[in-house]
């Protein structure tokens, strides 16, 4: 048997150092005895002396299992140094090992590791300080705390990091800490008397513990779960749990009992903030009051989930109308119309055959974006006939304010809607309807079609028939307003 | 009136800030005080840093800045009509107490939600005088979390983002005729643009993938929402549609669902019991199967009866058992989906169990080491040394599988 004395509880360089030695000797792990600090030699031990000096090849492991070392080191486990041999020794012989997540070993090392993970987590969470202002004015904090494992040298930097403008110290018994603004170092344990008793600002922390805490929503279990007792100790809001759970029940009674009461005259006094409630029935009588109403649209269901309603945009009196389908998902967020890429393909085309597109007014024959969720996409569904019928109300309001000598239905759902009708594109494509009014109406695809062909060649030849149509309504267009302006000179 | 004192003030705007659920401060982009010299760090994942007895974790100081409000919501304590005590902060105040608690570790940060007084733009223009006397006047690393105000101006909702390292707003109820009938000042619509503004922003911030270029920061931890549940009629099948519509339209991180709590000084027109907490689990466990799991809202709420959760068993368990054509499932060989389908697996389980395969045949015993717990994963799996045989379609297995109630002391 060979006895290695370790000098830290808590030092894997060290460790890792003695195990090279072991290594080397061949000395399989059931021979060996790993003491810590402190601990006294069995009386038939050799020593580690004569162990070789930790020079030369040993074979190497992977990474991983130096991180699991760090961590299982810390762990107050006595026999963690002898396992992380025996490991060690298995691991160069198998080099699998490491990921073989049921091996009784590795689950131990993972466990220990993890306690030790836990714990440093739970100091970050658990440690309290206390603020002292010393003799020159200058205020610091220290703090006790008692960690399960040897994890103070692992998480001090997490409080260097996150107080570094404080000067402060963490004592625990086996080792401290100190932050003086500059530089982190480690002494010796201490003892909670080391750290002050009082703090000015624990009664507002105990205060709003007290005050978070819903006594009707009780659950002990979750909290001793996260909480364990073994931290309380030092804890200053801890002493409020027993009284906070004695109360609860009849805090909890006095809630549900403490009917609403006459309210106070403030409120009495109060202006109405509530505007009736409108269902888009009432009238409205410009396009702006349109815009507004459209809002409290409750026509279909589509309103329940589409961000808002997305109203037409132009000036109010274009000579065209462009009417699409329905917003899609960046019209919807924006509250625009045709904002997304089907917008910039029309904006394209419109440029393209000149016709001014500051001079149209763009809308769609439903207000509201029609979806279904799919994780974290919204995607597009075609509004029924019921829905878009419904919208028409909205979409005769705009023909009504802007009167376009020209419109233009993108699509067969806007064709459906402005004809009345089921409407088939090819079809109607090519040469103007005469509504009911006298507005004559072009058909032509809708700008997104273009973009769902997958072919290039396919996709051009489709582009080039819309822009083809948009020819005709440019053409109309100028012929209205030559006629408009050769009336206007007659009189 | 005589002055408070601002513990007072503490006691009162805390107790008004209990009901919200959302207390995360995790999710953030990683940052210290080492340059600056001030105070405060994220390191991603958020600290809880004390729990009360029921159960939730305190990692922020949850305050409103004010509770006095001119709305009139019936489920909320602070309303108009309600006869609760009243407190405001001056912003000062909450400065001062967050850099107080922080700098003795008892917080991550600050949530800081309020009342609506005066008017939307004015209450949201004060809690971003908060949150940015923090960031610059105190070099404060820690995390904020602002709740908007619905109808607050865009203006404002962009600076909030600028200070904050998370921001909210709440979508209250389910469905927008619940919220009229209770809320009767907030607009349904009003609160998804806020939402859409948010999600704009955030697009805006998200860093180009080829350019690199640094853009301005905006609510690094994203965006979350809570909804009150138990508070009016809508069915679990409601809040699960109307969540899924949320997480898809607006990217947000989380929904909270916040079981309805009663509060004193009740209006007549809520439930007065006890908060249905079980009821909020099983929707927190349907919606991480949403998010996590790759299942949708209609298998899910195929799992209970009549658009409700099964109250008895978690939500997973209850999809199987409704769906045993599709089990056993072998562990060694099975993709990652079907796994993902196994009721008592995790998502951190099934990547131990799949590196592990890759080198070892899985035994029973070899699953059960991974897992933790056997009971509920058995009759559903396949592995070297086991097969289920009749026990996946015994008619008595959910009544085997269904866990004891427990008898919850309330002394302990």
């Amino acid at each position: 048997m060979i006895s290695v004395r370790l000098e830290e509880r808590n030092d894997f360089a060290e460790w890792r150092g003695k195990a090279r030695q072991l290594l080397l000797a061949g000395v399989r792990p059931e021979q060996v005895i790993w003491r810590g600090p402190g601990e006294e030699n069995g009386l038939f031990e050799a020593g580690d002396s004569m162990l070789p000096s930790g020079e030369g090849a040993v074979g190497s492991v992977p990474p991983a299992f130096i991180e699991l070392g760090q961590l299982a080191i810390c762990n107050n486990d006595p026999e963690r140094f002898a396992l992380l041999y025996r490991f060690l020794w298995r691991l160069l012989e198998d080099r699998g090992l490491m990921t073989a997540a049921s091996d009784p070993d590795l689950l131990r090392l993972t466990g220990m590791a993890s306690a030790v993970r836990r714990d440093s987590h739970k100091m970050k969470a658990f440690v309290r300080f206390k603020a002292v202002i010393d003799d020159s004015g200058l205020e610091r904090f220290a703090a006790w705390f008692e960690p399960e494992h040897f994890i103070l040298e692992r998480t001090a930097p997490f409080f260097e990091r996150r107080f570094a403008g404080m000067i402060w110290a963490i004592i625990t018994p086996y080792r401290s800490a100190f932050w003086d603004g500059q530089e982190l170092l480690f002494g010796p344990g201490g003892q909670k008397s080391d750290v002050p008793e009082d703090d000015a600002v624990e009664g507002d922390w105990k205060t709003y513990f007290a005050s978070i805490f819903n006594p009707a929503r009780l659950k002990i279990g979750a909290m001793k779960g996260e909480m364990p007792m073994k931290y309380w100790r030092n804890l200053p809001e801890a002493e409020l749990i027993a009284p906070l759970i004695r109360g609860a029940r009849e805090a909890e009674r006095e809630m549900i009992e403490r009917v609403s009461s006459q309210p106070p005259a403030r409120h009495l006094r109060r202006p109405s903030e509530v505007p009736a409630v409108q269902d888009g029935e009432r009238e409205v009588a410009s396009l702006a009051e349109a815009r507004a109403a459209v809002q409290e649209c409750r026509r279909c269901p589509l309103f329940e989930f589409a961000t808002q309603a997305v109203f037409g945009e132009g000036p109010e009196a274009a000579d065209v109308m462009f009417v699409g389908e329905q917003p899609g998902d960046q019209e919807d967020l924006a509250g625009q119309p045709f904002v997304g890429p089907a917008g910039k393909v029309l904006d394209a085309a419109i440029e393209k055959v000149g016709i001014d597109r500051e001079q149209v007014y763009v809308t769609n024959a439903v207000k509201h974006f029609k979806f279904e969720p799919r994780g974290k996409r919204r995607i597009h569904q075609k509004p029924n006939g019921g829905e878009v019928e419904a919208c028409r109300f909205w979409l005769n309001l705009e023909r009504a304010f802007v009167k376009p000598k020209v419109i233009v239905a993108l699509g067969a759902t806007a064709a459906s809607s402005l004809l009345g009708k089921a409407a088939t594109i090819s079809r109607l494509r090519g040469a103007p309807i005469t509504m009911d009014d006298g507005t004559m109406l072009f058909v032509t695809n809708h700008p997104s079609y273009l973009l769902r062909i997958p072919e290039r060649e396919r996709q051009e030849e489709k582009r080039a028939k819309f822009e083809a149509d948009l020819v005709l309504v440019r053409d109309a267009i100028e012929r209205v307003r030559t006629a408009q302006n050769s009336v206007a000179s007659h009189t | 009136m005589a002055a408070l004192t601002l513990r007072r003030k503490l006691a009162v705007l805390s107790d008004a800030a209990k009901y919200d659920a959302s207390c995360a401060s995790s999710g953030t982009e990683k940052r210290n005080s080492k340059a600056s010299g001030g105070i405060g760090s994220t390191e991603g994942n958020g600290i809880c840093h004390s729990y009360a007895p029921d159960g939730r974790c305190i990692s922020l100081l949850k305050l409103l800045l004010t509770n006095f409000c001119i709305y009139e919501c019936s489920y909320c304590i602070n309303r108009s009509s309600s006869n609760v005590q009243r407190a405001r902060f001056s912003v000062e105040e909450v400065v001062g107490l967050t850099l107080d608690f922080y700098k003795r570790n008892y917080i991550e940060g600050l949530f800081l939600s309020s009342g609506i007084i005066r008017s939307p733009d004015y209450t949201m223009e004060e809690m971003v005088r908060v949150a940015r006397s923090l960031r610059e006047d105190h070099h404060f690393a820690g995390y904020i979390h602002l709740k908007v105000i619905p109808n607050a101006a865009p203006e404002l909702l962009a600076e909030a983002g600028r200070w904050a390292d998370r921001l909210s707003t709440n979508i209250e109820l389910p469905t927008d005729l619940g919220l009229e009938a209770l809320a009767p000042e907030k607009k349904p619509s009003e609160i998804r643009t806020a939402m859409a503004r948010i999600r704009g922003k955030l697009a805006e911030a998200a860093p180009e993938p080829k350019t690199k270029a640094e853009k301005p920061k905006y609510a690094p931890a994203g965006q979350s929402t809570q909804m009150i549940v138990g508070a009016d009629a809508a069915n679990d099948e409601a809040i699960l549609t109307r969540a899924a519509g949320l997480y898809s339209g607006y990217k947000l991180k989380r929904v909270y669902y916040s079981a309805f709590s009663p509060i004193p000084d009740s209006s007549a027109k809520l439930p007065l019991k006890a908060p249905p907490l079980l009821r909020e689990h099983r929707l927190y466990q349907a919606d991480w199967l949403i998010r996590f799991y790759g299942f949708d809202v209609p298998e899910i709420v195929a799992g209970g009866e009549g658009g409700l959760l099964d109250l008895a068993i978690d939500p997973k368990l209850a999809w199987a058992l409704k769906h045993r054509e599709r089990f056993p499932v072998n562990v060694n060989r099975a993709d990652r989906e079907l796994l993902l389908r196994v009721p008592g697996l995790g998502t951190k389980s099934i990547e131990r169990i799949i590196t592990t395969r890759r080198h070892h045949s899985l035994r029973l015993e070899d699953v059960a080491r991974i897992v933790g717990s056997i009971d509920a994963v058995r009759p559903f799996i396949e592995a070297v040394d086991w097969t289920p045989g009749g026990m996946t379609d015994d008619a008595k297995l959910k009544a085997k599988l269904t866990p004891q109630p427990e008898q919850l002391s309330l002394f302990a």
